[in-house]
């Protein structure tokens, strides 16, 4: 028997059923749509450290209102989502894409060891590492650098932004990061640059001029294809205007014109709320919640929302009580947000956080975040976790 | 040794060990022996000046302020605007002592000690929320860059912004905190698989009472030291602190890990274990004598051998001030070199963890090379840049007080000066385009570059495309 009848012929046997992860299929056995290139993954960072509690509120649980006497969101005020859990009165705007069965809520996601330090626990969600270990790639480079059927493209990892985060950076690959294409576009263009790249292939095989010609290259290869696939397509949903959702705005953009990008990043910031919390995360959350919906809405109108899964999250959540400045100090667990039309499990995810049992004030985890990105990069990247993590991490079953 | 050969060799070792040479400095070098411009480098006041951004007084004073106002139950509006105002300073400050290192780097006359300041500045990463604590824990890293590695790690231990980083205040006799002694060990001296769970267990009792006080000085606080018998790398006994750092440093494998380290910022991102075992022995020989080390380095022949030469890249930092000496840079607006700095990946005093900055390639990405690419114009034509870092972490709580979250103006002057009349004066009347390029490069250059070059209309112009270039990128 031939290895790739061999291959094919396991993995049916072994899973008795066609529900087999894509990455244990040999490529041949896959269909093209199978390979899926048009599904998207779209993540937000909330950086700062967003306050879970007061962005999903326990309303139902006495102990919230007690330790949170100047700030707690009112019960008559939080847009109720159970009898336990509702959200910040800001988000209205999210409530109607919950309703739709577009949104999933999952409590207390963190990780062992949690560390308050702004910088270093964006550091561990960016690079998926331990608390203890310090890696030098994120994870969704590592994803690129798998060198999987889905992720072989320069442009595979688009951060709508001037520079790239930790996360997009892989070994070998990296993600690219742009803000605007058209000046992208415009860069790559100039004669002086285009005359550098053009024949003259010899810098190719020297180490770090190679590597430095390679990126050019691919940045010019890139920045052409995005620019004319992506200007063919005349955005129709009007955006709030703000930073964030020019962000979101772009990632649609690229979407509905059928970029082949698997992955976008874009990022939120100021929510390190130590002082007069409810004033200034309320208007981040507003910004949030209009620039998702106007996202969501738009990825719908244009058919790309069941191929598309947006997951927001932030470097920790916030101490259960609050501080003597009506704001909240550095904390551990929280929650994440996620946003597609293919959502398996919707509403909200798991158990409510647990108010009555916390480690030294702070929650403790119930899910780490490394299962939901490997969740991800199962289902939805077709890429074996363990490849990109390092080790095998059980999946959950939100897609 | 011909004397084409010495022109290289020095340019080489001025790019490694400084931030480039001056052509007129180049040619009266390059008539004497390569050792005699190693020792030329080496023979200068191994310590200071110190950065004196923060002053003592004015740390002490807040200090005080602080204490007061900590101890209060509820704050009056004013003593909150005082609160508001010292961490508004500090934050000014924390700029400031950034910018007086950049252009101390630009402007000095001692570019080694300079450079192993850098060198040290990335080995012993530190965050500190107190620029008076950043300040004194760079004077330390300055005043030792070349001096005993001993010294050095004993003061860097002690220093309050290492304490305070690595939650040495928090580790007491009963309840021992290891951050500091692990990292003392995986990042600062052995290196990962050289020592055990257990080593780390038992060395942070050693360091239990390791503090500082008000004043910002290192406080051994008996009280809660833990006096009783530690086993460490298998020998038991009351170890203190220093006494654990002197068994790390017995072990030859710590000067195999600084070498190693030393190797791949000075020599090549792919260490040559040959040659960094020659390293290791020679430093361990000499009581880990730093300067000893960098003299060995800089005279071994492989430093100077093809696969050594024009093919690292350049940090950030590296390449701002490398290209600010180069073409005598005035800033008028220095806080664009902050800017610049977190635009690159590279922001001093704020490294990404306490593994430092992993350097090499992963300084280079699309748009990072974009802007680098971009940059020589617009600091030698004086240019407008449009393109914003990300937000600092730390800034995060500034950011949230702002109200306005429309998108923000993304453009600005770069306002920076070259001086070209001096830089056109260091070079003979007759010298020719590619001559001017095979100086500002290090790669040979290559049959396109000359190409590109040889239509410009003249030096200015050579020097503009010439740093614009990839080839710029590496040292």
């Amino acid at each position: 028997m031939e290895r790739r009848d061999f291959l094919r012929n396991a993995a049916f046997a072994a899973a008795g059923t066609l529900i087999v992860p894509a990455f244990m299929k040999p490529f041949e056995a896959l269909a093209l749509e199978e390979l899926s290139l048009y599904k998207n993954l779209v993540v937000v960072q909330l950086s700062g450290g967003n306050d879970g509690l007061n962005t999903v509120v326990p309303f139902g649980n006495d102990i919230y209102y007690q330790m949170r006497k100047g700030i707690a969101v009112k019960p008559d005020e939080v847009i109720k989502l159970n009898d336990m859990q509702g959200l910040n009165p800001n988000l209205n705007c999210l409530r109607e894409l919950y309703d739709q069965g577009w949104m999933s809520v999952i409590n207390d996601v963190g990780y062992p060891n949690p560390d308050r330090s702004h910088f270093r626990s964006m550091d561990i969600w960016q690079t998926a590492s331990d608390a203890n270990q310090y890696l030098s790639t994120g994870w969704i480079g590592r994803y690129l650098d798998s060198n999987c059927q889905t992720c072989k493209f320069p442009y595979t990892a688009i951060e709508v932004d001037d520079s790239l985060s930790l996360a997009m950076k892989g070994k070998s690959k990296k993600g690219i990061a742009l803000k605007d294409p058209a000046a992208l576009y415009r860069n790559t263009n100039e004669p002086f640059f285009r005359e550098m790249i053009k024949s003259d292939k010899d810098h190719l095989d020297e180490e770090n001029l190679g590597y430095l010609y390679k990126t050019m290259i691919e940045t010019s290869s890139s920045a052409d294809y995005i620019q004319n696939t992506s200007k063919i397509y005349q955005p129709n949903y009007t955006y709030p205007n703000t930073g964030f959702s020019n962000q979101l705005k772009t990632v649609s953009r690229f979407i509905c014109s059928g970029l082949k990008t698997r992955v976008y990043y874009v990022s939120l910031s100021g929510f390190d709320t130590h002082v007069n919390q409810v004033n200034q995360q309320g208007r981040l959350l507003q910004q949030y919640a209009e620039g998702i919906n106007a996202f969501v809405k738009d990825l719908h109108q244009n058919n790309k929302l069941d191929d598309t899964l947006v997951i927001t999250f932030s470097e920790f959540g916030r101490r259960v009580a609050q501080n003597a400045s009506n704001g909240t100090d550095h904390g551990t667990a929280n929650n994440m947000f996620l946003f597609g039309g293919r959502l398996k499990k919707q509403g909200i995810y798991n158990a409510a956080p647990d108010l009555a049992n916390l480690d030294n004030g702070d929650l403790k985890y119930q899910i780490d975040f490394r299962e939901v990105y490997g969740t991800i990069l199962d289902k939805w990247l077709d890429v074996n976790n363990a490849q990109v993590l390092n080790k095998r991490f059980n999946t959950l079953d939100f897609i | 040794m011909d004397r084409k050969d010495n022109f290289a060799n020095i340019k080489h070792l001025y790019n490694r060990a400084g931030f480039g040479i001056a052509y007129p400095d180049l040619l009266q070098l390059s008539k004497r022996r390569l050792s005699k411009a190693v020792d030329k480098l080496l023979d200068i006041p191994h310590q200071g000046p110190d950065l004196l951004t923060v002053s003592a007084d004015e740390f002490k004073q807040q200090q005080l302020v602080l204490a007061g106002l900590n101890g209060k139950k509820d704050l009056s509006p004013e003593e909150k605007q005082q609160r508001e105002d010292i961490t508004k300073a500090r934050n000014e400050k924390s700029r400031d002592l950034n910018l007086d290192w950049v252009q101390r780097m630009i402007a000095t006359q001692n570019p080694l000690l300079e450079k192993m300041t850098l060198f040290w500045h990335g080995h012993f990463a530190c965050r500190a929320n107190n620029p008076f604590y950043s300040q004194q824990l760079n004077n330390i890293q300055r005043n030792n860059a070349l001096g005993n590695f001993k010294t050095l790690l004993m003061e860097v231990s002690k220093s309050p912004a290492m304490l305070d980083y690595l939650n040495n205040q928090q580790n007491k006799k009963g309840h021992p905190n290891e951050n500091f002694s692990r990292e003392l060990m995986e990042l600062f001296t052995l290196g990962r698989g050289n020592y055990t769970e257990t080593d780390i267990k038992e060395a942070a009792r050693s360091f239990t009472g390791w503090a500082y006080n008000k004043n910002g000085d290192f406080e051994f606080n008996p009280k809660v030291h833990d006096e009783k018998a530690k086993t460490f790398f298998g020998q038991t006994g009351t170890f203190d602190g220093e006494a654990i750092i002197d068994l790390i440093l017995q072990k030859p494998e710590t000067a195999n890990f600084i070498c190693r380290k030393i190797y791949i910022f000075f020599v090549n991102d792919t260490p040559d274990e040959t040659h960094v075992k020659e390293l290791a022995a020679h430093f361990y020989e000499q009581k880990y004598d730093i300067s000893a080390l960098m003299k060995r380095l800089f005279n071994a022949d492989w430093f100077y051998g093809k696969e050594n030469t024009g093919n690292k890249i350049k940090s950030p930092v590296e390449f701002l001030v490398n290209l600010s000496r180069e073409f005598y840079v005035t800033y008028n607006k220095p806080q664009i070199l902050i800017q610049l700095q977190t635009s690159l990946g590279q922001y001093l005093f704020n490294p990404p963890n306490v593994a430092g900055w992993p350097g090499g390639k992963s300084w280079i990405d699309s748009s990072s090379l974009m802007l680098r690419l971009k940059i020589p114009s617009l600091v030698l034509n004086d240019g407008i840049l449009d393109f914003n870092g990300k937000a600092d972490p730390e800034e995060e709580a500034v950011i949230a007080l702002n109200k306005k979250q429309k998108p923000r103006p993304v453009k600005s002057y770069v306002n920076a000066q070259a001086d070209w009349s001096k830089f056109l004066s260091c070079f003979p009347k007759d010298m020719k385009q590619t001559e001017l390029a095979s100086f500002l490069l290090e790669p040979t250059l290559g049959k396109k570059v000359s190409d590109i070059i040889i239509s410009n209309v003249n030096l200015k112009n050579t020097a503009i495309a010439v740093t614009s270039m990839p080839e710029y990128q590496l040292c």
